[in-house]
């Protein structure tokens, strides 16, 4: 059958397009690029009359004011290329999701261009150089050649006629690097051969595989030989079975198993029973089991017994749904969730992060509730990383960065959820494992829905095709990448259609209204083989997969039952409902398919065909792995802090170990105050991240009453963000917020913990956040837990949830751990990421309209400092912005701890706003005071005078410290603003000036004096054109 | 007391403000109702049993082969008649950012054969941020009376009006993007946000009934909405302008 090529361009030669990506390229270092040139391929297969073409392309592929196009039937000698041009064409590999494609052949159809049968896409990309040779030169330096740019690129570009002789091998592959990935990309010099999607069966092929026998050494072999991740016990526990059995097991059933036990399902090291091979001083702390200092699961010790041992009547449902739940306003219930897709991140920015976001989506829906907020925190590599620098295989952080915001754009944008927000860090750690944490918020109207399966229900799969697509993604993640992840694990990436998840979305609200189902899942890691595994592991199922729609041929049956193909949602449905759900499906072109029954047997049973493929019992697929014993070493800089929980009550702690006495600190030497405040607002981790923020829709829904940029020009980071979502009553309202520092977990985990769930809180508390009525999340991104020391990190961070959930009476209702965030490079050297702990806070407002922004907004108005002010420069940014100039005595400071006194601190603030006394507040983070004020003067456009309290002014001004605040309060509220804080810390700090200027003195002598106009400068400068001037 | 007229939101695969522009309609006193396209073309629901038209905001059909693109061919196609018969009959209709998008690609606006397009924007990505907006035009239904200005915020990525003849639409400009202080944007970012020409941020058919616009005041009807309230600003509401459409479809 005739196969048609259209080429379609801008008429403009500076399409936004194409100039983005020079700029992307050019940042990246390939500045010997003039000109990038990029335009959509489309390949029709079909009958179509010269005329049709034409018709097809005017009314379908282009916009006719600002495009044109090109056409031509397949086979045909190519066009002749411009001259001086390098042409890249690239498509998709086959099984990668092409939802434009599909498209294209519906509305052909529906213009009545009935020949169009099948279609494809693609990209032409015409790269032209600069004439210089110097140029040549300097990239030849500044970019390496890579060990992904593999031999074949390099001979077929030696070959290739159209690259001009000037343009340097290394060059071009750099060229063709910066716009392909190859785990998702197949590409060409010059014309890419178009491939099609076909028609779809499975291959039906079982294999067995024996266990009965085999030697350990044989175990571990099969684990490693299937990328199981099964340790010696676990590989063990499955020859035993089979043992007792008296079979093997088939491919479907290992695989099902593996994922099944992966760290990523089961959590293993958050259960696992750890010995604590040193102690501190004075025997560990009282809350660690047992004299033989020994952790019984971290979960259970840790997070689990915080949440019990608070027990707040609000707290809906923790840690056992897809979503923690917590009362909004005794109406309705909102849900929140947090979950990391770091490992898909690393090796396909845009898929991983853009899955990621439907991932967690999916998750709120999965307990039936309305998405209506996202969040997302970033961390990334530094963005001036020299190639040569970067472990082979890994893609530039930058690259990384660019694509990780695009999938998290794409997806929250077109599913109409409003991104509100965030954070984006930096470190070197983390520039071959990228953590790309997202959240959703969901809401729903308070009645518990789903009475869990019953014998008789169908299992019912609805939304996208099954491909091969993220087959083995749990165990994936539980393992440590190496340079050939990315080519082994490719079919571990999946691309998301966040159209389908959108109608996903409008069928289950209306089915839940209608009570059309008894149980809802979503389909995450593992598939459908943990979707419906779950689901059942308390009734049982018979499964048949050939009722499972698939996207292409040739999926082996394990493969379909492990797919973690996207946008599916698993139901279980009464018969009698079944109808009036496919109606649903039918109004929002959503797919239904159903593929079995929920049983009382108590065993899980698939079938292919007829024929049993799996045929599993409960007890051993859900509780049959070996609990994990671990070793952990604690770090040597543990501070050793411990809360006494012997004779307390959860709200009033008694003590905490006493804050270091203000101490002799040694003297710093010079450092010129506003230099250091300016190079801490340009930092990567403080700078403005307006650009991102703007790039997300965080005011759709309607509800966004504190943005995520705020202040009299819109563009001051906001502390936490309030929502007012729609179909609430009142003025009820959801504040969200975060809290993280890696630059404290190098130092001490504990206090880290202890230091990042003080800030969610208090970031919810500084925009009038009920801190009575505040939940936490905990996302722990850890290295590998069977190193002593990295697990010994892991329980002193856990450990520091606990005390920290205690102390705020803030309790846990979900969380989630990515471990193995390693990177083996061929150096044979691992890369770690720094220990990382993200706790993202939901607090519960009274009334929305009491919220209160970081901004000043009134030139004489007070300004006060709250808290147990103890700045230290242990783990600070102080160090890292003026790094060298600091005495080494100062770096090995304590991070800061929590004072006792906070919890009483933020009472007192919230009842300070809630009673309309305070105009802005804002806390104290990396940076200190200073940036801390900076950031004030910049959301109001006014200035600020401050006189310092005694002591050193550096480590006032750039110190940092837990539990602190600014507070601004007008003149005539000062009286009863300060009697809310009678024996309480909290001083008068200076007053809000018309001048808009940071004025700072000491004592009465001035520090230094910086214009507004010279913080915003600092403070927006762009992470790009830092690279540029870098260069 | 006059009957609340029926607004049919219409939704289509991938549309996500629908229930933004239903509170919006519903506060201005109009009675809302969101209906997905497919009920539409099975014939159970039909645009004439309604007073008002709004094809709200969001990315229908992935914005898969441009913006607005594959719903303009199901308006061209399967609804071509009776969206013509419910344009000519004068009742009120508004296309919200897709909804635009998709009105100027089915040639519905900017009407008379005028060839226009909605373009990505000048600076090649989406945003979101706050705009302010002047209504100019009184042959339009939904701006005409309107004096003060509105802010709210745009959530675009393909926002750039262009058109073959610009001069030819000047009595059909309904809305244009403004300085703050209400003075013309001149064409530059970030008060134009997208380099649409002439600061064009709505249109209006020559009738004036149908009008299409690139930024959101259905999220402006709440002063917490305003970015700056907690600054005790406010003010420069988008609820007139829906309360002016429902006006109108009340009187016809």
């Amino acid at each position: 059958m005739p196969v048609y090529r259209f080429i379609v361009r801008f008429q403009r030669a500076d399409d936004p397009r194409s100039v983005g990506l020079l700029a992307d390229a050019r940042a990246l270092g390939l500045t010997a690029l003039a000109c990038i040139q990029c335009q959509d391929l489309f390949f029709i297969e079909g009958q179509l009359s010269p005329d049709e073409c034409q018709q097809l392309a005017r009314s379908l592929l282009i916009d006719p004011l600002t495009q044109s196009f090109d056409w031509r039937e397949l086979p045909a000698s190519p066009a002749d290329p411009p001259p001086g041009a390098l042409i890249v064409e690239v498509a998709l590999r086959p099984g990668v999701t092409d939802p434009v494609a599909d498209e294209i052949v519906r509305a052909a159809h529906q213009l009545g261009l009935t020949g169009v049968r099948r279609a494809a896409t693609g990209l032409r990309y015409l790269f032209f150089f600069a004439p210089s040779a110097s140029i040549r030169e300097s990239v030849t330096q500044s970019v390496p050649v890579r060990a992904s740019a593999t031999e074949s690129v390099t001979n077929s570009v030696t070959q290739s006629v159209s690259v001009r002789e000037s343009v340097t091998k290394s060059v071009t592959e750099s060229v063709i690097e910066s716009v392909i990935n190859p785990v998702i990309h197949r590409w060409a010099l010059g014309e890419i051969e178009p491939s099609f999607p076909v028609e779809a069966e499975s291959s039906g092929a079982v294999e067995t595989l024996r266990l009965r026998g085999l030697t350990d050494e044989a175990l571990l072999a099969l684990s490693a030989q299937r990328r199981a991740a099964l340790d010696l016990a676990e590989m063990q526990a499955l020859r035993a079975y089979c043992e007792r059995e008296g079979r093997d097991l088939t491919d479907v059933e290992f695989e099902t198993i593996a994922q099944t036990w992966s760290e990523h399902c089961v959590h293993k090291t958050f259960k696992a029973l750890i010995e604590i091979e040193n102690s501190l001083d004075g025997g560990l702390p009282s809350v660690v089991n047992g004299p033989s200092s020994t952790v019984n699961g971290l979960f259970n010790t840790y997070i689990r017994a915080a949440t019990e041992k608070i027990a707040a009547p609000w707290v809906l449902s923790a840690f056992v749904d897809n979503a923690g739940v917590i009362d909004l306003d005794g109406e309705n219930e909102i849900s929140f969730k947090v979950e990391t897709h770091n490992h898909p991140s690393a090796i396909e920015p845009f898929g991983g992060a853009n899955t990621g976001v439907g991932g967690v989506i999916r998750d709120v829906l999965g307990v039936s509730h309305k998405p209506i907020a996202n969040t997302d925190v970033l961390c990334f590599g530094m963005q001036d990383t020299p190639f040569d620098e970067l472990p082979p295989g890994v893609l530039h952080p930058r690259r990384i960065f660019s694509g990780v915001v695009a999938g998290v754009q794409d997806y929250g944008n077109k599913m109409g959820i409003p991104t509100v927000n965030g954070a984006i860090l930096f470190d070197p750690g983390y520039a071959a494992n990228p953590l790309v944490f997202c959240g959703t918020v969901g809401i729903a109207p308070r009645r518990r829905s789903g009475s869990g399966p019953r014998p008789g229900d169908r299992v019912v799969v609805l939304g996208g095709g099954t491909g091969r697509d993220g087959l083995r993604g749990a165990t994936f993640s539980s393992m440590t990448m190496d340079a050939q992840t990315g080519q082994v694990s490719g079919a571990s990436v999946q691309i998301g259609n966040p159209i389908v998840e959108k109608g996903l979305v409008d069928v289950i609200l209306p089915a839940r209204e209608r009570g059309l189902y008894t149980a809802i899942t979503d389909c995450g890691a593992g598939g459908l083989s943990s979707a419906v595994g779950e689901m059942a592991s308390r009734t049982g199922c018979e499964v048949e997969l050939a009722q499972v729609r698939l996207k292409y041929p040739g999926l082996a049956p394990w493969e379909i039952w492990l797919s973690e193909a996207q946008e599916r949602m698993v139901l279980a449905v009464p018969p009698e409902a079944l109808p009036a759900l496919q109606e649903l499906c039918n109004l929002h072109d959503v797919t239904l398919m159903d593929i079995g029954e929920f049983t009382a047997s108590g065993r899980l049973v698939v079938r292919y065909g007829g024929r049993v493929v799996l045929d599993l019992d409960n007890e051993f697929l859900h509780h049959g792995i070996p609990q994990r014993k671990l070793k952990a070493t604690l770090p040597a800089a543990a501070s050793g802090d411990s809360l006494d929980h012997s004779s307390s009550t959860v709200h009033r702690p008694p003590s905490i170990v006493p804050r270091p006495p203000s101490p002799v600190h040694s003297p710093l030497p010079h450092v010129d105050p506003a230099q250091t405040l300016l190079r801490l607002l340009a930092h990567p981790n403080i700078v403005s991240k307006a650009e991102v923020i703007r790039i997300y829709d965080h005011e759709v829904q309607g509800g966004t009453a504190v943005k995520p940029l705020t202040g009299a020009q819109m563009d001051a980071p906001s502390d936490a963000c309030v929502l007012r979502p729609l179909g609430a009553r009142g003025r009820a309202g959801i504040a969200l917020a975060n809290g993280i520092n890696p630059e404290y977990g190098k130092r001490d985990p504990y206090r880290m913990a202890m230091a990042v769930v003080d800030e969610a809180v208090r970031n919810l508390v500084a925009v009038g956040a009920d801190p009575a009525r505040i939940a936490l999340l905990d996302n722990f991104c850890w290295g590998d837990p069977l190193r002593p020391e990295t697990l010994g990190a892991l329980v002193e961070a856990a450990r520091g949830c606990h005390d920290a959930a205690l102390l705020f009476g803030a309790p846990f209702i979900s969380g989630k751990d990515s471990l193995n965030n390693e990177y083996l490079g061929a150096d044979g050297q691992r890369h770690a990421i720094p220990p990382t702990l993200l706790i993202s806070s939901i607090g519960v407002m009274a009334d929305v309209t009491r919220a209160i922004t970081m901004d000043l907004k009134e030139a004489g108005n007070l300004l006060y400092l709250i808290g147990d002010f103890a700045p230290t420069f242990g783990g600070s940014h102080f160090h890292l912005a003026a790094s060298g100039l600091c005495p080494p005595a100062t770096l090995n400071e304590p991070v800061p701890s929590v004072s006792a006194r906070t919890p009483g601190v933020y009472a007192a603030l919230h009842r300070a706003i809630a009673s309309g006394l305070v105009r802005a507040a804002h806390d104290l983070s990396e940076g200190g005071l200073a940036v801390a004020a900076a950031e004030m003067c910049i959301g109001g456009r006014l200035g600020l005078d401050l006189d310092l309290p005694p002591g050193d002014p550096l480590r006032l001004l750039f110190g940092e410290t837990t539990g602190c605040l600014l507070v601004e309060v007008a003149p005539l509220q000062a009286a009863a603003f300060e009697a809310g804080f009678r024996d309480l810390p909290l001083r008068r700090l200076g007053r809000v000036a018309e001048t808009p200027a940071l004025t700072v003195s000491a004592g009465g002598s001035l520090l230094f004096r910086l214009p507004v106009s010279a913080l915003l400068e600092a403070w927006n400068t762009s992470l790009h054109e830092q690279l540029l001037t870098d260069d | 007391m006059t009957t609340k007229p029926k607004a049919l939101l219409l939704l289509a695969h991938g549309t996500n403000r629908d229930r933004d522009a239903a509170e919006a309609l519903t506060l201005a006193g109009a009675d809302p109702e969101v209906i997905p396209l497919n009920l539409l073309r099975q014939a159970r629901r039909r645009f004439d049993e309604y007073q008002m038209l709004v094809l709200p905001g969001g990315f229908s059909y992935a914005d898969a082969l441009g913006a607005g693109k594959l719903l303009a061919i199901d308006l061209q196609t399967y609804f071509a008649d009776q969206i013509r018969a419910f344009v000519a009959s004068g009742k009120p209709v508004i296309g919200i950012c897709n909804g635009f998008q998709a009105l100027v690609k089915a040639g519905i606006l900017p009407g008379d054969g005028v060839e226009a397009t909605l373009t990505f924007n000048a600076r090649g990505r989406f945003e979101c941020r706050w705009v302010t907006l002047r209504p100019v035009s009184s042959t339009c239904v939904w701006t005409r009376g309107l004096d003060d200005l509105i802010a709210c915020p745009v959530a675009h990525g393909e926002g750039n009006f262009q058109a073959a003849a610009p001069d030819r639409l000047t009595g059909q400009i309904a809305l244009t993007y403004v300085l703050p202080d209400g003075s013309p944007a001149g064409g530059a970012y970030p008060a134009n946000p997208n380099g649409s020409v002439l600061d064009i941020a709505g249109l209006c058919n020559p009738a004036g009934n149908v009008l299409g616009l690139m930024p959101h005041p259905e999220n402006h009807i709440h002063p917490w909405q305003h970015p700056l309230w907690t600054r005790r600003a406010g003010g420069r509401s988008g609820l007139p302008l829906f309360e002016n459409g429902v006006r109108y479809a009340v009187q016809l």
